[in-house]
């Protein structure tokens, strides 16, 4: 069992906070495709969309948007580790001594706290265009869905970094993943409107359930008992962060 | 704690069929200074990542401060310090930060680490600099800042990749007294990397001279260089039979040795200042006309040599990758 070492821990926290929110650019630029997102496809799917009965498309879609969010900040936690390979800090924190599941914990505590709260202000534009949250005790169980996801995809972020020299490569095989991963996961459209042997793929996908929780949470529709949403994601989180620790653990620096 | 700072044996590094490091057995006493002199591409770099537990090596073992590089890695990275070749710094935090960061990966309490960042900050000349960002350094101010952090854990060791690579010659001279302040202040035992000479002559206790993956030779700079014992004559000159020069010149029973090169002839002399005006006469009747005649006590470039039979400068075996160096090893060897 490998140790935790929670000051390490704090501290790649901690530098991620400092760097994020020392680039402003950085904070606007990563708020911007979502926006358009929920603002551009809310009103011109309004509709058309075929959604389960009795609900805005404006309802169905914020969680999808913010589950989208989330899932997209896993490429940028994977890139700020193979930034920090190319201009040597990595070796200054893989020489320093804590375990490598600390360092995998600690730099995906950071890149999770920054997409919840990118994934809690996509639903100010969202409230503001008709979107109707259940209660403070559902707006609660999101936060738990968000972090959720959000540890999955940031520890298979580092998992693939872990893993390339370069970040063109690394560009690429996150586009392969992420976008089928987005598309199938439900966030636009339902599942069943899928045919059903590309539905099979939607419920491999582990942001349908994450999608499906959002919304079970936050506008009290959802596909999935709430039960299940959880488990799965639970599931997935815990393989994902093993997965990131053990490949951290074989990798050698140069 | 008894026995050594750092003890390897047969510490071997192969990378697909090239053999980087070559069963180098290395033993370091504590609070020694001591420099692992070479040119670039003689595996300095390679064993300084093997006891930093940044790569496993091939085949062989060592300890440091006691720890098995292989099994114990995390006991070896608490012992010791390390500054890389390359840079290794947040360049978007400020020089405080990257320390703050530091000391709390390293275990330590917020007083303890305010402390020590005043006093390391103060060790290198950057306590005004402390609050800017690192990209707004200097290349000589980020090294001192690494060299800081280096130390700032208390470190057993410290490793010194190159510290003063690409710096100029009075951040090198600053750079020199740091280094040797904190040896002898803190106590620490220091392995440093180089290929200046100088750097290797003026700081270290003793020097190990690396030349394509083993240790060629090993002792203090002053024993080293005594093995040389002579002086060195070098005479430059424009044209002539040089081979034949350097002939003429080693049948003197006071001349060592002779070398001709392409346009020089080095000679190793005793007491050369009262050698020179009968080598410029031989040489004016072989016809040679002399440009320079110039003399030096020996250096660590001509215990290189002697132990290498090449220029330290002609041994380099930069970026241009693995088969350049063999091709330049085997005309060394031909020559």
């Amino acid at each position: 069992m490998a140790r935790i070492d929670p000051y390490a821990i704090y501290s790649l926290w901690l530098r991620e906070m400092i760097r994020f929110f020392r680039l402003k650019s950085r904070v606007v630029g990563s708020l911007a495709p979502p926006f358009f997102f929920l603002a551009i496809l809310g009103m011109g799917f309004r509709s058309t969309m075929v959604v389960p009965e009795g609900v805005d498309y404006i309802d169905f879609l914020a969680p999808g948007i913010i589950g989208m969010t989330l899932l997209f900040s896993a490429t940028v936690g994977g890139l700020s580790m193979l930034w920090d390979r190319e201009f040597g800090f990595l070796r200054e924190i893989m020489v320093a001594p804590v375990s490598r599941l600390s360092i995998v914990l600690g730099r995906t505590a950071g890149g999770v706290t920054t997409a919840v709260m990118q994934g809690v202000i996509i639903l100010v534009p969202g409230i503001l265009m008709g979107l109707k949250i259940t209660g403070p005790g559902g707006f609660l169980l999101s936060l738990v869905f968000m972090v959720l996801i959000a540890t999955t995809f940031n520890s298979l972020g580092l998992a693939f970094a872990s893993r390339m020299k370069d970040m063109s490569g690394f560009s690429l095989i996150m586009n392969f993943m992420v976008f089928p991963v987005f598309l199938l996961s439900g966030a636009l459209f339902p599942v069943e409107n899928l045919p059903p042997w590309l539905r099979i793929l939607s419920y491999l996908d582990p942001l349908t359930y994450g999608v499906d929780g959002l919304r079970a949470s936050l506008v009290g529709v959802s596909a999935f008992p709430l039960v299940l949403d959880l488990a799965v994601l639970a599931a997935g989180c815990a393989g994902s962060l093993a997965l990131g620790a053990y490949l951290f653990e074989i990798s050698d620096v140069e | 704690m008894n026995g050594a700072a750092i003890a390897a044996s047969g510490l071997t590094m192969r990378f697909d069929g090239f053999t980087a490091v070559d069963k180098v057995d290395l033993h370091i006493e504590k609070g020694e200074l001591f420099g692992l002199l070479g040119p670039n591409g003689a595996g300095k770099s390679t064993i300084i990542k093997m006891l930093t537990t940044m790569i496993r090596p091939t085949d062989g073992s060592a300890l440091v401060w006691g720890h098995d590089i292989g099994r114990e890695r995390d006991a070896v990275r608490s012992s010791i310090g390390v500054v890389f070749q390359d840079p290794s710094v947040d360049s978007q935090l400020t020089g405080r930060e990257n320390l703050d960061f530091h000391g709390r990966m390293y275990g330590m309490d917020a007083r303890m680490r305010q402390k020590r960042i005043e006093d390391v900050l103060d060790l290198v000349d950057l306590t005004d600099k402390a609050d800017v960002l690192l990209e707004d350094y200097s290349g000589g101010m980020q090294r001192r800042l690494e060299i800081a952090r280096g130390l700032m854990h208390h470190p057993d060791v410290l490793f010194l990749d190159e510290p003063t690579l690409g710096l100029d010659a009075q951040t090198r001279r600053y750079i020199w007294e740091y280094i040797q302040n904190m040896n002898r202040s803190e106590g620490v035992t220091v392995v440093i990397t180089t290929h200046y000479m100088e750097e290797a002559d003026y700081l270290c206790d003793r020097v190990a001279i690396i030349d394509r993956g083993r240790i060629v030779a090993l002792d203090s700079p002053k024993n080293l260089k005594d093995l040389i014992g002579a002086d060195i004559v070098v005479l430059e000159v424009g044209d002539g039979h040089l081979d034949d020069l350097a002939g003429v010149l080693s049948d003197f029973d006071w001349v060592i040795s002779a070398e001709a090169s392409e346009n020089a002839v080095a000679l190793s002399v005793d007491h050369g200042e009262s050698r020179i005006p009968e080598i410029v006469l031989t040489a004016s009747r072989a016809g040679v006309k002399i440009r320079s005649v110039s003399m030096h006590e020996p250096t660590l470039e001509d215990v290189f040599l002697e132990f290498t039979g090449k220029k330290m400068r002609d041994a380099e075996t930069g970026g241009g990758g693995k088969l350049m160096a063999v091709q330049s090893r085997m005309r060394a060897r031909r020559h």
